[in-house]
């Protein structure tokens, strides 16, 4: 290896040359992208983790111009925000792509985290990876419920007295917990204040920060793919992996067509249904915060809403918030699960299939449910799919060992 | 002792030592976030003429921020009021916060004044005035109360708890008392039940 040779050659031009003489600019373009390689058999669940980064973007840039015109104020608040509807050149479209980049961002992070559990991502020697992946949607949970209380409309307000309540459950501590959050006797001005504070500061660094620890994991062990199996077991003479392609120019290509596509969708969200019929943005979110009536209907934002289903099927408070928190926890612990030595689904039993099909069912009719009064059938249902739901994690050592696994191929297939 | 064995006590005793100046240096960020002192200055008690509250109806003031109900129970409402005494959690309020002069069924200093917080007792939301007898809504055995829209908790006419729904306790009573006939304090108890 004449790793200086290439140095030389790695740029012709003398301004980039000269950077690089000073800062490590072409190791790192080939250690993350000219020379970072990854499976040739990416499928569309490997897209979601660039389409996060793209939603993170727009929501950093999108959020700093709302900031120059948002006043975090109890008495300003709201109006601010029909102040940048209506008056702020482009205001409407800084904020719709913001709060329909939230919810985008949610579908996203999803369907990455699904992608995860199909090929067993998670598991040796990628489970830091995870881990970090998990600490961000924690982040990003925090983030969006800060952020949805700072329109300070009538659901933001009841929101935020629901949610900073939960604490209040916990025993002996919880009164004084929950005192310190709203720094208030209620959810006032000085909530709002840090909230906003915590909104545009805290948690951006935070999640940022994480960011850049996820990818830096990943790119030290190399990505997983559809087969689950390790590219870098195989390579040639050069010490490339076989399967494996650099990520730019060829990924890189791939991934732009797939941004385009999700733009059209997203813009299309923006442009012709910011609302969503009511599940981006929430009809009662309209009117100001008013202490003195609840909304009717209290839902919160939809990607929250198999986790409301789950607190609303227990009634005890202190129990119902700690199912709450455990269903958001459950997937830390996935890496140590599931027993199963073989990572893919297409290679897996059926016992794994099964169970994963049971989960997502339940984790979409909580969802639902989560929007519906909680009563009657509504109750019974959601009570079911809360025990299904914990199942999946609870039993998993047990069925996962049980598994039957196909043959695992030594190099990646194509279609399967 | 040995230079390794005192380069190791150095390290830890610095560890050690940093750890706690760190401890000291959080604290001042952490107890920031508690209610400022203008915070707690706010939430001084507040004057109400119930004059012109008529039976049967309820008006609703904020006091520290929260709302605080007064409901003007009707000769019917007061006959009825313990009518459903036996779907209650906590009937006698044993388990519920009150001033002590409201430890009983009316939950009041005059029986026909409810005083109470509107505050569910699960998670805070503003429970809904549901007056009318056996509604299509709240079912045939209906006998007038409170519903709380976030996750369905159900008060009687005194703010009691009903069993099986998500709220622990009884609706709060805030400290109040009369100053005359007609004029109501919300935030103090009267002078003896203040000590
Ligand atoms: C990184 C992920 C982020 C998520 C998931 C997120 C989520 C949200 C949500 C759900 C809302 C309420 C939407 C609405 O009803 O208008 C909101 C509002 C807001 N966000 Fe963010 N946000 C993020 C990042 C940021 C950043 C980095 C900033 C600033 C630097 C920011 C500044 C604001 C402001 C000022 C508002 C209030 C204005 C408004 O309601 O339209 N956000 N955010
Ligand atoms: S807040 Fe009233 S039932 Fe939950």
């Amino acid at each position: 290896m004449s790793s200086d040779n290439k140095q030389e050659v790695y740029f012709s031009n003398p301004i980039l040359k000269w950077v690089d003489e000073r800062f490590p600019l072409s190791k790192v373009l080939r250690e993350h992208a000219t020379e970072y390689y990854a499976s040739k058999n990416f499928n569309i669940w490997y897209i979601f983790g660039v389409l996060s980064t793209v939603v993170l973007v727009l929501m950093l840039i999108t959020g700093l111009f709302l900031t120059m015109n948002y006043k975090p104020s109890a008495a300003e608040a709201f109006n601010s925000v029909e102040y940048i509807m209506r008056s702020v050149e482009y205001g409407w479209l800084m904020r719709y792509m913001h709060s329909t980049g939230a919810s985008f961002f949610f579908i996203v992070l999803y369907l990455h985290m699904f992608r995860g559990m199909l090929y067993g991502s998670y598991k040796n020697p990628r489970e830091l990876i995870w881990l970090l992946g998990m600490m961000l949607y924690f982040c990003l949970m925090a983030e969006a419920f800060l952020g949805y209380i700072l329109p300070w409309g009538n659901m933001s307000y009841w929101a935020a007295q629901v949610i900073v309540n939960l604490f209040g459950t916990i025993p002996f501590i919880g009164d004084t917990l929950v005192e310190w959050i709203r720094g208030d006797y209620y959810i006032s001005d000085i909530t709002l204040n840090r909230f906003f504070a915590l909104h545009v500061i805290a948690m951006p660094l935070a999640i940022l920060g994480l960011v850049f620890a996820h990818i830096v994991a990943l790119h030290h062990i190399g990505s997983n793919n559809p087969d689950g199996i390790e590219i870098k077991d195989n390579k040639d003479a050069q010490g490339k992996p076989i399967d494996g392609v650099a990520f730019h120019p060829f990924h890189t290509s791939k991934d732009l067509v797939w941004i385009i596509i999700f733009l059209i969708l997203y813009f299309g969200a923006v442009f012709f249904a910011p609302e969503m019929g009511g599940l981006f943005l929430e009809v009662d979110n309209f009117e100001p915060a008013n202490p003195l009536k609840t909304p009717e209907h209290i839902v919160p934002s939809w990607y929250f809403t198999p986790y409301y289903a789950i607190l609303r099927s227990i009634p005890d408070p202190l129990l119902g918030f700690i199912a709450l928190v455990s269903a958001v926890v459950c997937f830390v612990f996935l890496p140590w699960l599931d027993k199963c030595k073989v990572k893919s689904i297409r290679y897996r039993g059926w016992q794994y299939k099964v169970a994963l099909a049971i989960f997502v069912i339940s984790f979409v009719s909580l969802g639902y449910l989560g929007m519906q009064p909680s009563s009657g059938i509504y109750l019974i249902l959601a009570r079911v799919f809360t025990v299904l739901y914990f199942s999946f994690f609870l039993l998993m050592p047990f069925y996962t060992r049980l598994e039957k696994t196909k043959p695992v191929p030594d190099r990646v297939v194509y279609k399967k | 002792m040995s230079k390794v064995g005192r380069r190791k006590f150095l390290s830890i005793a610095t560890s050690v030592t940093g750890a706690v100046g760190g401890i000291f240096a959080l604290t001042p960020f952490v107890l920031s976030f508690q209610p400022s002192k203008r915070a707690k200055a706010l939430g001084a008690a507040i004057k109400i003429n119930i004059e012109k509250i008529e039976p049967g109806s309820i008006v609703k003031v904020i006091w520290k921020g929260m709302p605080v109900w007064i409901l003007h129970r009707s000769e019917k409402m007061l006959d009825k009021i313990d009518s459903s005494i036996d779907e209650l959690r906590d009937p006698n309020s044993e388990l519920s916060v009150q001033p002590n002069f409201a430890k009983n069924t009316f939950r009041s200093i005059k029986p026909e004044y409810l005083v109470v917080e509107g505050v569910c007792t699960h998670l805070g939301c503003a429970p809904i005035e549901k007056f009318a007898i056996a509604p299509a809504d709240m079912g045939p055995d209906w006998e007038g109360g409170f519903f709380c829209p976030c996750h369905g908790s159900k008060f009687d006419l005194s703010g009691r708890v009903f069993s099986g729904v998500p709220a622990p306790s009884n609706l709060r009573i805030p400290p109040h008392h009369y100053e005359n006939e007609t004029t109501l304090i919300i935030g103090e108890n009267q002078e003896e039940e203040n000590v």
